[in-house]
């Protein structure tokens, strides 16, 4: 049995979804249907648009939004907050550790070929330092609950997370379409995350960098499937939204093109991935990047965020680890759990996992987005038959984990309110001058009954998250 | 702001007011094909409606002959030619997609909106009544996109530019009609009588909407010399060339405060406008209405070259 967010075991409704409940039990679905349509309307005519690799079809394809709020309590939100805080710092101090003495390899805790092999670490950013020690600016941690008392971590993103913008608009079109839940709650606001940004990516700026530092928001362009992420983040902060022909490098100083001639730039928030991001010293055919960024950056004249190389930070087996960083570089006990995984490339691990096979669910190291998983439970006798060829000929690829139960919160379908399994994805920014934490973060929902796939590329939808005093 | 920012700000205005422009000629078009007309001079209008456009050799490499239905298909919403009002408002949403953050929420709201809606329309299945009402959509669109521009954009570099893409257009439109239809505004033109003459200059004044604005300017019956005069000359109409360059000369010397820098394209602009200024219509007449509009197309070619050479590239 999985943790129902609403309702307990006994029948009685939990404190933080009170009148929620009280609000459901009046509204009649065919209320509830005219707000979602009235939502999906607001994203299309707005633009809020995501589109799927290889679908041609869907070039912009809106998310599915929920219009039910998922709910944490103030005192929830409070654990919650210090232990995401606590996590992105251990990831920061690892990456700072691995790319400069690499005090955890001489330590023994990780294991060297796990950080030389892995194909996310850039030997390019050995030796290199940071601009203020800062590697993970902008982090994205995947909570799940399976009890009510603790958040486990399923996944550190490092790299580019994105899903912010649908955290802020699902906000947006709560606010429109339930007013009067808006008036019964104290729903911490959450409209002020461009700002925390702009003022995180502002504490970046290169030591010596007069004035005020310029930014720019680096995008693939149009055709990457978060462009509207990247252009609202812009409009939010105010800062140029650039793409890589709009940039150029001359003596190890960055440029942007402008009417009024070449203007420097000192930080450059990137939605670009490390591949793409410089020709010259990444794969020389990307067309996306800025050939000379790296030299700049090494030069010390822009700061990039996220740094380049904190892939190495985020696959999954480096995620078994974290709990290690935290009481290694902080000396501090954990305060968010990791699930239990086992690393296919420990031999005994393998034997466990392959014997248990139907109970586990099993990940590729370094998949992203709910492809190339085998789900145990749901996996029919070849498919998992298949895996196991696959894990055997290369076990260091994978890891595996406890099907969890995750959590589930009432969502609005075809056939009225049912539960749906949730995840949370809150989005935690390191500044020189501090952690910023926007209350919240996105809740996405598996809307197909009993999936637990909650990854937009896949079905998934999303929900509000409201944090509220109770 | 980034050049190419600039660059799709300008660009997006330009196909919005293309748009609108197809459609005053197409309806035009459809209207003058209602009257009693020889055949050959009715297909002649359908192909000066192509030559209007620009685009009477991608016609050419796709059709054998020229028939209404495929003109007008042609025109108004044929995905094979590049500056049909489909295509028209397909590039003007993608330039305004790639720089949302430029526009104001209501111009994109505007364009956006009429993206989507253009995408419902069954093309295949248009009669004369949906193909009107469709016509009468697209000038709706760039009227809104000209309004919401106006009344919500901060007055800065970027609000300049998209009004530079708007004058610049519309000044090469205005141009070309009167370069195409020039030959009916001649003394030579052979009087055919029976109010067809009528008809014909009515159809172009039409297609710059400016029937009822010649009326008011001249208070007496349409006379080519007065219809070529309020097209390029009168400052007061806001879609002769002369009132484009007004407007042209104002948004670039905005920019050249603002960026305390002058350039060719001021220079280029003040010129033309000068000599737009001091113009009369009878000596245009007597040296060339054709030459005349061959001279102004070609310049304003050069203006945009020069528009981009120093800003948008």
């Amino acid at each position: 049995m999985s943790l129902d967010e609403m309702n307990a075991e006994d029948g009685s409704v939990r404190e933080p979804y009170a009148r929620v409940a009280q609000w459901l039990a009046t509204v009649s679905p065919e209320q509830l249907e005219r707000r979602r349509v009235e939502a999906e309307l607001f994203y299309r005519r707005g633009g809020i648009t995501f589109a799927v690799y290889g679908d041609a079809q869907g070039e912009e394809r809106i998310i599915p939004y929920d219009i039910i709020p998922r709910i944490l309590s103030t005192q929830e939100w409070s654990k919650l907050a210090a232990g995401l805080e606590q996590r992105v710092k251990a990831l920061n101090a690892y990456l700072r550790d691995i790319y400069g003495p690499q005090d955890i390899l001489k330590a023994g805790i990780v294991p060297p070929d796990l950080v030389w092999r892995n194909p996310a670490f850039r030997p390019e950013m050995c030796g290199v330092e940071a601009p203020h020690g800062i590697y993970v600016h902008i982090g994205g941690i995947d909570i799940v609950r399976v009890d009510e008392e603790e958040f486990y971590v399923l996944e550190d993103n490092a790299r580019t997370p994105s899903g912010v913008s649908y955290m802020l608009g699902g906000r947006e079109i709560s606010i429109r379409l339930m007013p009067e839940l808006f008036r019964s709650h104290r729903v911490a606001p959450i409209e002020n995350y461009p700002n925390e940004l702009l003022a995180t990516l502002r504490s970046v700026a290169p030591r010596g960098t007069m004035s005020e530092p310029t930014i720019a928001l680096l995008t693939p362009g149009i055709h990457n499937s978060a462009f509207y992420e990247h252009s609202f983040l812009a409009d939010g902060m105010g800062v140029e939204l650039v793409e890589g022909v709009d940039l150029f490098v001359r003596d190890d100083v960055v440029y942007m093109r402008t009417t009024e001639g070449p203007k420097r730039v000192d930080v450059i928030y990137r939605r670009i991935d490390d591949d793409f991001i410089d020709p010259l010293v990444f794969r020389p055919d990307s067309a996306l990047g800025v050939p000379g960024l790296y030299g700049a950056y090494v030069a010390g004249n822009v700061t990039v965020a996220n740094a380049m190389g904190t892939g190495a930070a985020d696959d999954k087996v480096i995620y078994s680890y974290v709990p290690d960083f935290v009481r290694f570089y902080l000396g501090e006990k954990p305060i968010l759990k990791n699930v239990q995984t086992w690393r296919c490339r420990d031999p005994e691990d393998l034997r466990y996992v392959l014997d248990h096979l139907a109970e586990l669910v099993v990940k590729e190291v370094h998949g992203s987005g709910g492809y190339g998983m085998l789900v145990g439970p749901h996996a029919t006798k070849d498919q998992r038959a298949d895996f196991a060829e696959r894990l055997k000929v290369h076990p260091e690829n994978y890891i595996a984990q406890p099907t969890l139960a995750l959590s589930t919160c009432p969502t609005f379908v075809s056939n009225g309110v049912a539960p749906r399994h949730v995840d949370l994805r809150p989005f935690v920014l390191t500044g020189a001058d501090g952690v910023r934490i926007v209350p919240g973060g996105l809740t996405r929902v598996a809307l197909r009954d009993g999936s637990l796939v909650v990854n937009s590329s896949q079905g998934g939808g999303t929900k509000d998250t409201w944090v509220i005093e109770c | 702001m980034l050049s190419r920012t600039a660059d799709s700000l300008f660009w997006f205005s330009r196909y919005v007011e293309r748009a609108d422009y197809l459609a005053r000629v197409l309806e035009a078009t459809i209207r003058l094909s209602s009257l009693p007309i020889r055949r050959e001079d009715a297909e002649n209008e359908w192909a000066s409606a192509l030559a209007t456009a620009g685009c009477r050799a991608d016609f050419d490499a796709l059709y054998d002959w020229v028939s209404p239905a495929k003109v007008t298909r042609f025109l108004a919403f044929s995905k094979r030619n590049p500056t049909s009002i489909r295509n028209c408002l397909r590039i003007a949403r993608r330039n305004a997609r790639q720089v949302r953050t430029a526009l104001t929420a209501e111009m994109w709201d505007t364009i956006n909106t009429a993206w989507l809606e253009l995408n419902k329309l069954d093309f295949d299945n248009m009669d004369a009544s949906a193909m009107a009402r469709f016509l009468e959509w697209v000038k709706e669109i760039s009227l809104r996109v000209d309004g919401s521009g106006y009344r919500t954009m901060l007055r800065n570099d970027a609000y300049w530019f998209a009004r530079l893409g708007i004058f610049v257009e519309r000044a090469d439109n205005t141009a070309r009609i009167l370069d195409v239809k020039y030959h009916v505004l001649l003394p030579e033109h052979v009087v055919v009588g029976g109010g067809l003459d009528y008809s014909q200059w009515a159809a172009i004044l039409r297609a710059v909407s400016a029937l009822t604005a010649y009326h008011h300017v001249y208070h007496e019956s349409l006379k080519p010399m007065r219809i070529a005069d309020l097209m390029l000359l009168n400052p007061k109409m806001p879609r002769s060339v002369a009132s484009c360059y007004g407007a042209i000369c104002a948004n670039l010397d905005s920019l050249a405060e603002a960026y305390g820098r002058q350039g060719e394209a001021q220079r280029m602009a003040r010129s033309m406008h000068n000599k737009l200024e001091n113009a009369r219509i009878e000596q245009i007449f007597e040296t060339g209405l054709h030459e005349f509009c061959e001279t102004v197309i070609a310049e304003n070619v050069r203006l945009g070259a020069a528009i981009s050479e120093q800003y948008l590239v």
